[in-house]
């Protein structure tokens, strides 16, 4: 195995800030409107330091800035945390590195979700206060993982694996229900599929509003767990008669991991690969131990979220490419050369 | 120094007692070596004391039940060295022995410098304080085997339990990993109750061997009255002679059947 380097706690985590930072100002000033980057940093400097800086964009160019590109990028960030967040975790807790958020059924719960929405509430989009889409799409999800949850525990006790098997089983179920139910028109079927590749082209601060206190609150809770986590390293027995809680750990990581989830792909629909790549490269930049592999996770997996979705609205001129191609599109090489490298797929 | 009673214990799988009505007294400082064929229960004994799998029976340490305490109470008295412990590859050394401070640090808290010394003094001790910053992966068997030895020590627990702690070291590992037990509880009034397979090293090391046959104790005592020829012919299904040295020491060699 090639041992992966040290870095001091504080230079990784800045360089991740870093990265953060750079991240937000390239989501901020890059789009395809032709509106100047040193214009947009002005005016967003403008809003910051009220009455100081003129960019001397009109109201359009305002808008663009404060009511397009800025809600995305931030619902950008928050996502990309949340799932490379809720990724981390996961792996920590069933021990697998190959595992991703979606593991007990989040994104084939919120997908059917999604799809009772498409097919049979289009009418009540505007009647009800959250589009029908986000609302059952995150229902959707939380009921799978919960699904998962009992499953798990059929044949009487309630382990990793049987959690993880029944994961597969909710999902394949939901899966088929799903893509029965998305057969009904060209329309559905389409806008099925437009969510299921990710979707961040419709981010409104609407959107930022109502996931951010299930984002917050997960992260929150996820991140007071992280010694816990890197005390389940040892495996269940050995955590348990170090006087670890194991199975309070299990059910607290578990559900804020899902309920973070639920929330993310509820507005995004399905984006693949970030909550994987991006854990197993913080591993590589700080070390395994989750007390690292959390907090850099989340700033991480913002940055690259934030970046891919600029790749992704800005490369194809004005076409937005979905989300979830540009992710896998980075992602799948990246996994391959992940999976080659034996010290951290082990 | 502590003083371990097991009673009446009895450890059900399905519709098998793997331990049925196991009884046994330790004094402060003894080390008590459980023995027998595979399968005898002499696991299922150590993993019900340290509550790994559901028991019915007594378990106390210095009179006091430890069956209704909260697993990181229990952690403060007894530590487990496990079969087949382990050792995550990317864990560097100081981190995997820090492990065994969980008992005394909160779930949502970070150790503190009493922790990290508690650490550094035991790795001192075993003359591991040069591995520190090494990952697991690159550490021989029986630096690894010192290291689960170490995180258990580092719990601080006046009880140590050790299921088969030398089976995967060559014998030079074996002799020092049992020296090391035996100094540290010399040192330190551990009281020590172990699994083992080698026979010969059982009796060297421990005070007293408890025979195990199907969950049963059969028999126990000093090694030359347990590790007798006909005992170990009834219950290992073997034929061995057994040797006794001047100082005590019982030697069991096994004898060829064929040829």
């Amino acid at each position: 195995m090639t041992p992966t380097l040290r870095r001091p706690r504080s230079l990784v985590i800045s360089v991740a800030v870093g990265a953060l930072v750079v991240a937000v100002v390239v989501g901020v000033i890059a789009g395809t409107s032709g509106i100047a980057p040193g214009r947009v940093l002005y005016e967003v400097l403008d809003r910051l330091t009220p009455g100081r800086l003129r960019s001397g964009l009109n109201l359009r160019e305002r808008n663009i800035v404060w009511e397009l590109r800025m809600p995305r990028v931030v619902l950008a960030g928050m996502v990309g945390a949340m799932l490379s967040l809720a990724g981390a975790s996961f792996q920590g807790v069933f021990r697998n590195p190959l595992v991703d958020p979606y593991l007990l059924g989040a994104a084939a719960g919120a997908g059917l979700g999604a799809t009772v929405a498409i097919a049979y509430m289009k009418t009540l989009r505007n009647s009800w206060p959250v589009d029908p889409i986000v609302a059952l799409g995150f229902a959707g999800a939380v009921l799978a993982v919960i699904a998962t949850y009992f499953v798990g525990a059929a044949g009487g006790t309630r382990t990793s694996t049987s959690l993880v098997l029944a994961g597969v089983a909710v999902t394949s179920f939901a899966t088929a229900l799903q893509t029965y139910l998305q057969r009904q028109d060209d329309d559905t079927r389409r806008e099925v599929f437009s969510w299921i590749l990710g979707r961040l082209n419709t981010a409104t601060w609407g959107d930022v509003r109502l996931v951010a206190p299930y984002i917050v609150f997960s992260s929150a809770i996820l991140l007071l767990y992280r010694r816990q986590l890197d005390v389940l390293r040892v495996g269940e027995d050995e955590a348990d008669a170090l006087g670890a809680r194991v199975a309070s750990t299990r059910v607290w990581v578990v559900a804020a991991a899902t309920l973070g989830t639920a929330a993310a792909v509820s507005v995004s629909g399905l984006i693949s690969f970030v909550g994987i790549i991006v854990p197993h490269t913080v591993r590589l930049l700080g070390g395994s131990s989750y007390r690292r592999v959390l907090p850099l996770s989340l700033l991480v997996g913002a940055a690259f979220l934030i970046l891919t979705d600029t790749f992704a609205r800005t490369a194809a001129g004005g076409d937005n490419i979905p989300i979830g191609v540009v992710t896998a599109f980075f992602g799948a090489p990246f996994f391959i050369i992940l999976m080659r490298t034996r010290s951290v797929v082990r | 120094m502590s003083r371990v009673d097991v009673s009446a214990l009895t450890v059900r799988f399905g519709r098998r007692d793997a331990v049925s009505n196991f009884s046994a007294s330790v004094a402060p400082g003894e080390w008590l070596c459980l023995i027998g064929p595979n399968g005898a229960g002499k696991s299922s004994i150590l993993r019900s004391i340290v509550g790994l799998v559901e028991s019915t029976g007594g378990i106390e340490v210095n009179g006091r039940s430890i069956r209704g305490l909260a697993s990181r109470e229990r952690a403060r008295l007894v530590a487990y060295v496990p079969q087949s412990p382990v050792l995550p590859d990317d864990m560097t050394a100081f981190e995997y022995v820090l492990l065994g401070r969980n008992p005394f640090v909160g779930t949502f808290r970070s150790e503190t410098k009493h922790d990290r010394s508690v650490v550094s003094g035991v790795l001192a001790q075993l003359d591991l304080d040069r591995f520190r910053d090494r990952y697991l992966a690159t550490m021989s068997g029986g630096e690894r085997q010192r290291l689960v030895i170490a995180r258990a020590l580092a719990q601080e627990a006046p009880v140590l339990l050790l299921d088969e702690p030398t089976t995967a070291l060559d014998i030079g590992h074996q002799q020092q990993a049992l020296d090391l037990v035996d100094g540290l509880r010399r040192r330190h009034g551990l009281t020590v109750i172990s699994a083992m397979h080698d026979l010969t090293l059982a009796g060297l090391y421990s005070d007293r061997l408890a025979l195990l046959h199907e969950g049963h104790l059969v028999s126990q005592g000093m090694a030359a009255d347990v590790l007798r020829p006909e005992t170990l012919a009834e219950f290992y299904n073997v034929s061995v002679k057994v040797h006794q040295e001047a100082d005590g020491t019982v030697i069991v060699i096994p004898v060829r059947q064929l040829g």
